[in-house]
């Protein structure tokens, strides 16, 4: 017997690859460590705090939407709670000189997320699909709303703040420095990565993934679907909380915007862009959408029209967001057959740059005379000066727009012949593609 | 002898339509049992009113001389009672393995386990690797289930329903589809992993079920209008004006 499982079950991993998984994760806490030294200034070490946060939001995002199928619109509820509650809760330690020091108290932002969602959660996980998407979407209106009603414990529109340097110090650090703050949301984020990658290679994560590709059969092998889903929605609430507490001791302060419909649309759009199929997939997207946001938006006024465009597109030609995209081309890499698309690519690249600039000046343009009609016409976007007036920009615009996308049609048509010859080239190799 | 499974009186009505109508079945244990009728005579519901999938208008539900009639069919799965599909219903964007895997996970006694790796339950490792070779998957370990030809989905299908170790097996006609060499080997199949477990089939090959069945009831519009081992059945004249003389015309 031992002999057929020996043959029929995947083999145990290898010392090396085992090496190889291990040394990822110690590689990862090293470039968290040594990232201070290399952009020190205040600036970047505000923008990774902010994408730390974002990564554990995004990938407790994807406990529901990649791993157990659930489409949410309203997860900035436990995001958001759980950063009221820190606030909260660095108010009273500090006034009550408690024995608790700042770096254990996202715990207490990822505890208020695992409880409202325990207890907002068991309702809403009944079904998957539009009922919970509506439901979500419900119950982050309502509190969303209630934020602003109640204002003794939200603050109101000016929202509730705390000063994080006041409790118990440990190893003298005063959490004041930005640096300090660094470290301690990068601690977290490792934390809570290892934690969530865990949780995807336990029963209950194989399940949520059964539940996502069929719940009618999962009752058939003795599982109920909704206490899968219900457990998958306590531990995204959980993380969710985690996030929040950080960005809450980040800003120290936290208002109504932490539990509002951008907020879940924010978290949607992370995790799409990245990638719900894998595992990374939301850890890139906050990284893309963390820099974007901050980018985009010294560039150009109307940035969130240039994110919906991105999203939309991604959508549209990516269902698999930028991981996808990338792990497409793993089977070629590996049969080294990369080389017959990358030169089509390249070519395809010029035409729809072309096609994408003469877009962003119509964009431009237009909004100029349909936001500030009376302004000067010379503009200035993403760090160009033009006239908004000039006739000549306006027929660049449509010339490179309409020529761009006819050269570049035929140019996507190409790198479609490239990419069949080189998939079939590396089947022939016999590796999946 | 005693009962796997017993009707009493079951009837499902959709609105006014009643789709089963004052069923009364009883299956032994360990014997092999088909259900045999006429397109839209009720077979696929009867099985969804046995495993829960529907509950039935009135009429009552036993297995083991327990009520089972009014569970979700995750308990009647918990039970001892498992099912397979007449389409194709599996895990399409996961791995044979995982299919397995998944299907062994409750018997194995790790339910909604979260503290455990996976990969590291030897014993949840050595039933998933058995059914695997039962089912003549191994080859196809690491394939994702959607990618699998229809032969080798089948025989997932009905290795899922028995991964769990369920001693009453439902299977809606599990070689629907296949070719004659195929069906042969389905049936082997089906032979071999329900040795000593109760089997309840629903089957269109008159083959098929005359070979394997040690009794046959035959369903009409909704009735059984005869049970009995499979001589009885041929010799029915009943059943051969409403069902085999059909075949024979």
């Amino acid at each position: 017997m031992s002999d057929l499982i020996a043959s029929a079950a995947p083999p145990y991993p290898a010392a090396a690859e085992k090496f190889k998984f291990y040394g990822l994760w110690i590689a990862a806490a090293i470039a968290l460590l040594v990232l201070p030294k290399l952009f020190g200034s205040g600036g970047s070490l505000t923008t990774f705090s902010l994408i730390g946060i974002s990564i554990i939001f995004s990938l407790s995002y994807n406990i529901l939407l990649g791993q157990t199928g659930m489409l949410s619109f309203g997860h900035a509820v436990y995001y958001g709670l759980g950063g009221f509650l820190v606030i909260h809760a660095i108010n009273i330690i500090g006034i009550n000189k408690l024995p608790i020091p700042l770096p254990v108290v996202p715990l207490i932002g990822g505890l208020t997320g695992l409880l409202f969602a325990v207890l907002l959660g068991w309702v809403s996980t009944q079904r998957s699909g539009t009922a919970f998407a509506m439901i979500s979407l419900g119950v982050a209106e309502l509190i969303a709303s209630s934020a602003l009603i109640l204002r003794t414990f939200f603050g109101g529109e000016a929202g509730i703040s705390a000063n994080r340097t006041k409790l118990l110090r440990v190893f003298d650090w005063s959490f004041g420095p930005q640096i300090q703050i660094y470290y301690l949301v990068a601690a977290w984020t490792l934390i809570a990565v290892v934690a969530m990658y865990a949780l995807t290679r336990t029963p209950l994560g194989r399940m949520c993934n059964a539940v996502r590709d069929n719940p009618e059969r999962v009752q058939f092998v003795g599982y109920d679907p909704h206490v899968v889903r219900y457990l998958a929605f306590c531990f995204s609430g959980f993380f969710a909380g985690i996030a929040g507490a950080l960005a809450a001791i980040n800003f120290e302060i936290a208002n109504s915007a932490y539990l509002g419909a951008a907020q879940s649309g924010t978290v949607l759009f992370a995790t799409y862009i990245g990638g719900v199929g894998f595992f990374i997939g939301p850890i890139v997207g906050a990284i893309f959408v963390t820099f974007l946001s901050l980018g985009l938006s010294d560039l150009t006024p109307v940035w969130q029209l240039y994110f919906g465009l991105i999203f939309i597109a991604v959508v549209v030609f990516a269902p698999g967001g930028i991981t996808g995209l990338l792990m497409m081309h793993r089977p070629l890499l590996k049969a080294g057959t990369l080389t017959k698309v990358l030169p089509s690519y390249l070519i395809a690249f010029v035409p729809t740059l072309a096609m994408i600039t003469g877009l962003i000046l119509a964009i431009e343009v237009t909004v100029h005379y349909t936001v500030n009609p009376g302004d000067d016409s010379h503009i200035k976007a993403f760090g160009v000066n033009f006239d908004a007036a000039s006739p000549y920009i306006w027929a660049m615009a449509a010339i490179l727009m309409i020529g761009g996308f006819l050269v570049a049609r035929k140019t996507w048509t190409w790198v479609g012949h490239a990419w069949d010859e080189a998939t079939s080239m590396t089947r022939e190799q016999g590796i999946a593609a | 002898m005693s009962s796997a499974i017993e009707l009493r009186g079951v009837e499902k009505s959709f609105g006014i339509t009643s789709v089963i109508r004052n069923v009364n079945l009883t299956v032994a244990q360990g014997e092999r049992h088909a259900l045999i009728g006429p397109n839209g005579a009720g077979k696929s519901t009867l099985f969804n009113l046995i495993s829960g999938y529907m509950m039935p208008t009135t009429g009552s539900i036993l297995l083991r001389d327990e009520v089972i009639s009014g569970l979700p069919p995750y308990q009647i799965n918990r039970r001892g009672l498992s099912r397979s599909f007449q389409v194709t219903n599996v895990f399409a964007n996961m791995s044979v393995w995982e299919n397995l895997r998944c299907a062994v996970l409750w018997a194995a006694g790790y339910r909604y386990t979260f503290w455990k790796n996976i990969d590291n339950l030897p014993e949840v490792r050595e039933r998933t690797a058995r059914i695997l070779g039962d089912i003549n998957l191994t080859a196809r370990r690491d394939v994702s289930a959607g990618l699998l030809t229809y032969a080798e989905q089948r025989a997932l299908e009905i290795g899922i329903t028995i991964a769990g170790g369920a001693d009453v097996i439902l299977l809606d006609e599990p070689t629907a589809g296949m070719s004659h060499a195929e069906t042969e080997r389905a049936v082997a199949l089906i032979r071999r992993l329900t040795e000593g477990r109760t089997l309840l089939i629903v089957e269109h090959d008159m083959s098929v079920v005359f070979g394997l069945a040690d009794r046959i009831s035959v369903l009409v519009y909704g009735q059984i209008i005869a049970s009995g081992t499979p001589k009885e059945i041929r010799g029915n004249p009943k059943v051969r004006e409403a069902y085999l003389g059909e075949e024979a015309a």
